[in-house]
């Protein structure tokens, strides 16, 4: 057999918003050995019966695709989708970043913190809260920058995402 | 929750013990193994008021789930469990995960603390649900009386369909003693509908292409025909006699092809037969039907079965590539896949590889002529008794009394030799642990075989320290009269234990003799059953005889040569063709590499 290379991959799946549902996924995560590199969960239809979570996980094509089984019998799971495997899709997180430094650096975190279109929330005088959206990368390399500038504390949602186009998780 | 369709509860109040009963009635229960306690008195008393469901009282709760998970398996039924808060609920969980590792429908009852005190620590308060989440194949904990019946048929539902499994029910005590709706079984409607049983005819037809044009073609039957029911072991026999090709079984499999017939090779794995095992290593196309490629059965896997076109059939997807990739996987109940093999057998044209598969018998016999089994058997009257011969004694023994027999064995050698040396005709026999491994689990088997099949025979095959672990349900045993028949081969080891020691660690038998042993046979007379004891090989027949007409439970404690091994035996992290076949053979475990002897 061919050596496979590990990558990431982002599920989406749908679940019935029960108490032990998110227990129930975690823990076959951590069960059968998977990685989660994120995880984000709400309700999202109308009575908040269903929720959609999103996993950002590690693995190879074989391994993700045992996720996916894997999640697939889960009770409360009614629908699963690996999106890097099924076409294009959107994935966005938010970052809440704070800065604590003067003169300079503050000055440069500011000017870096346009060219990302990172807004200002919260600002004091030594200090201030940024507010990011984007791609995992984007928000990678603005904690980056921040570094050396007086990077202080990071606050991460984790990856939303949906597939492009009209089809719809529903559609799999 | 699932959903309901109907919201039209009956007018009479009923409590939620009295709609448990209610709903239990409704899936077709009859029997429940269980335990009472505090948190489960309500349950107690609408059971004491009921006359459909009878209650079998065991002595532990571990007991109970093992015994519904014979129950289940010998009649094809969902065996119910019922057990108190707590330490009741702790105690059933190594009988919930066996019951997932085999694949076996339960639904297990919990009581719990009133839904008020939940997370206070209250007497005898236990996460149950958090508990046995990574046990079962779903569960429950109740906290509204609406929840109540539609909760118990979906536990029901989801462990019967598809791949079956077990469900708890965690059932807070205000819930079942306040009052609660009943929804009957038609009203809801449960989340099992994700289950492909009818498979997807193109993967079939390539299938059984490969099977046409195979030359050295193989099948391998695991438990998943067992739980099809017996029309899926109806359909194998039909469509092996068509092939003509020949079959292998995993430990959980047997039964489902006769295991007199000529084209039954034996057990397949650690302890398979040469024949079984040189056919998977050999094969050109292995047709993997409800089986899934455990590590007893793969050996090393990079080098299972090298060269074969492998064939897998499981209902469930998560099986297919988890272990060994797979060249076709058919999705689906394996009766429903065998029943479209067999019409695209007919439909398809001729084998053209008649010769080949002539041939390929020819080696196979070549094989099976080494008689992997056999075993030498001083013949002196006053003989030790070979363990192996014990065990076939009790088989040919049995068989001839022609009574429909039922057999459950402990974990160990005596487990490994009863699969060896008992050959089943009939699927749901056969009564054994085979993905946990849990010793206990055979005595309170045989209590749950002979409840579900009162008239029939009903044997344990133990170990002698096996049997200890659960052996308060003699009580049980003397309570209901239940004639079991327990045959403890007794070799005063942990004899896997001490084989695996002497094999791998030089040896050295850390801690496994079983010292103070009890006397078995005043042990049996203490609980009222009758005791026996053979020591020489002139007694042992009639000694087994005995059992065998004996109208109540017995024991007979055999006391077998202490040092045998369970040949043949593929180490573990070698090859199917790198078997040891004797004492002969067996080395210092010189030969058994590092990652090996990492191997469970
Ligand atoms: C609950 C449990 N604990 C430990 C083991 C490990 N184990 C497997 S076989 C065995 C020895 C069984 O001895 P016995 O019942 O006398 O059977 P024998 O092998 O001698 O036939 C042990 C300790 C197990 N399978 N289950
Ligand atoms: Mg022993």
């Amino acid at each position: 057999m061919q050596q496979e290379i590990s990558g990431s991959a982002v599920i989406s799946l749908l679940v019935d918003n029960e108490s032990g549902a998110l227990a129930r996924i975690v823990e076959l995560f951590s069960g059968r050995g998977y990685n989660i590199q994120s995880l984000t969960v709400a309700p999202v239809d109308e009575q908040g019966t269903t929720s959609r979570v999103n996993i950002v996980t590690t693995g190879t094509p074989s391994a993700i695709g045992q996720v996916k089984v894997q999640i697939e019998r889960l009770v409360p799971v009614s629908r699963v989708v690996n999106l890097s495997d099924a076409g294009p899709y959107v994935a966005r997180e938010m970052a809440l970043v704070k800065v604590v430094s003067s003169g300079e650096s503050r000055t440069e975190a500011l000017r870096i913190a346009e060219a990302f279109r990172a807004r200002a929330v919260d600002t004091t005088a030594t200090s201030f809260v940024f507010e990011l959206t984007g791609s995992s990368d984007k928000l990678d390399s603005f904690i980056d920058l921040m570094r050396p500038l007086g990077l202080a504390e990071v606050s991460r949602t984790g990856v939303a995402s949906i597939c492009r186009g009209p089809k719809t998780i529903q559609n799999f | 929750m699932m959903s309901t369709t109907a919201h039209a509860p009956t007018t009479t109040a009923l409590s939620g013990a009295e709609v448990l009963m209610r709903a239990l009635i409704e899936q077709g229960v009859e029997v429940i193994f269980g335990y009472p306690g505090g948190a489960v008195l309500p349950i107690y008393d609408a059971l004491f008021k009921q006359s459909h469901i009878r209650h079998i009282l065991v002595r532990h709760e571990q007991a109970a789930v093992h015994a519904a998970e014979a129950y289940a398996r010998s009649t094809g039924k969902v065996g119910v469990v019922l057990v108190t808060s707590g330490p009741g609920a702790t105690n059933a969980v190594t009988g919930l995960l066996d019951a997932m590792m085999d694949s076996i429908p339960l639904v297990c009852l919990s009581g719990q603390v009133p839904t008020a005190l939940i997370g206070n620590d209250a007497f005898q308060e236990a996460d149950t649900t958090g508990i046995t989440r990574p046990v079962t194949k779903y569960n429950y904990l109740v906290r509204r009386p609406e929840d109540l019946a539609p909760a118990v048929h979906e536990a029901f539902a989801i462990a019967r369909s598809g791949r079956p499994g077990p469900v708890l029910v965690d059932l807070p005590k205000n819930i079942t003693v306040g009052d609660a709706p009943y929804i009957g079984a038609q009203d809801i409607r449960p989340r099992t509908t994700k289950v492909r049983t009818q498979p997807e005819r193109e993967a079939v037809a390539r299938a059984v292409a490969a099977m046409k044009g195979a030359k050295r073609p193989l099948f391998y039957t695991g438990g998943g025909i067992i739980n099809a029911g017996p029309q899926a072991s109806e359909a194998l026999r039909r469509l092996v006699d068509m092939t003509g090709f020949p079959v292998t079984s995993t430990l959980m499999g047997l039964g489902a092809f006769p295991g007199t017939d000529k084209r039954f090779l034996g057990m397949l794995g650690m302890h398979g037969t040469y024949e079984a095992n040189l056919a998977t290593h050999g094969c050109d196309v292995l047709i993997a039907l409800g089986s899934r490629f455990d590590d007893r059965v793969t050996g090393r896997v990079n080098a299972f079965s090298p060269g074969s076109f492998k064939i897998h059939v499981d209902i469930d997807p998560s099986q297919i590539n988890k272990i060994v990739h797979v060249d076709e996987g058919i999705v689906g109940d394996v009766g429903a896949v065998i029943d479209m093999m067999i019409e695209e057998w007919e439909h398809q044209p001729a084998a053209t590889h008649e010769a080949d598969l002539a041939a390929w018998w020819a080696q196979i016999e070549g094989w099976r002529a080494l008689d992997c089994l056999r075993f030498t058997q001083d013949g002196a009257a006053d003989a030790i008794i070979k363990p192996q011969q014990a065990i076939s004694r009790i088989y040919e023994l049995a068989r001839e009394t022609r009574r429909e027999t039922y057999v459950s064995t402990e974990v160990g050698q005596h487990q490994m030799w009863a699969a060896q040396f008992f050959r089943f005709d009939s699927p749901n026999r056969w009564l054994t642990s085979g993905g946990l491994g849990t010793m206990g689990y055979g005595l309170p088997a045989a209590v749950g075989a002979q409840v579900a099949h009162p008239d029939a025979l009903v044997m344990d095959i133990a170990g002698e320290a096996s049997t200890l672990m659960n052996i308060q349900e003699l009580g049980t045993i003397a309570q209901y009269r239940l004639p079991v028949k327990i045959f403890i081969i007794n070799n005063h080891y942990m004899g896997m234990v001490r084989q695996w020691q002497e094999l791998l660690h030089g040896s050295r038998y850390s801690e496994s003799y079983s010292d103070a042993l009890p006397d078995f046979v005043k042990l049996a007379e203490s609980f009222h059953a009758r005791g026996l004891r053979v020591t020489r090989l002139d007694e042992l027949d009639n000694t087994i005889r005995q059992a065998l007409a004996h109208d109540g439970p017995v024991m007979v404690d055999i006391c077998v040569a202490e040092g045998e091994n369970c040949f043949p035996m593929i180490p573990s992290g070698a090859a199917h063709n790198e078997m040891i076949l004797g004492p002969e053979q067996e080395s210092s475990g010189a030969e058994v590499s590092t990652e090996g002897r990492m191997l469970v």
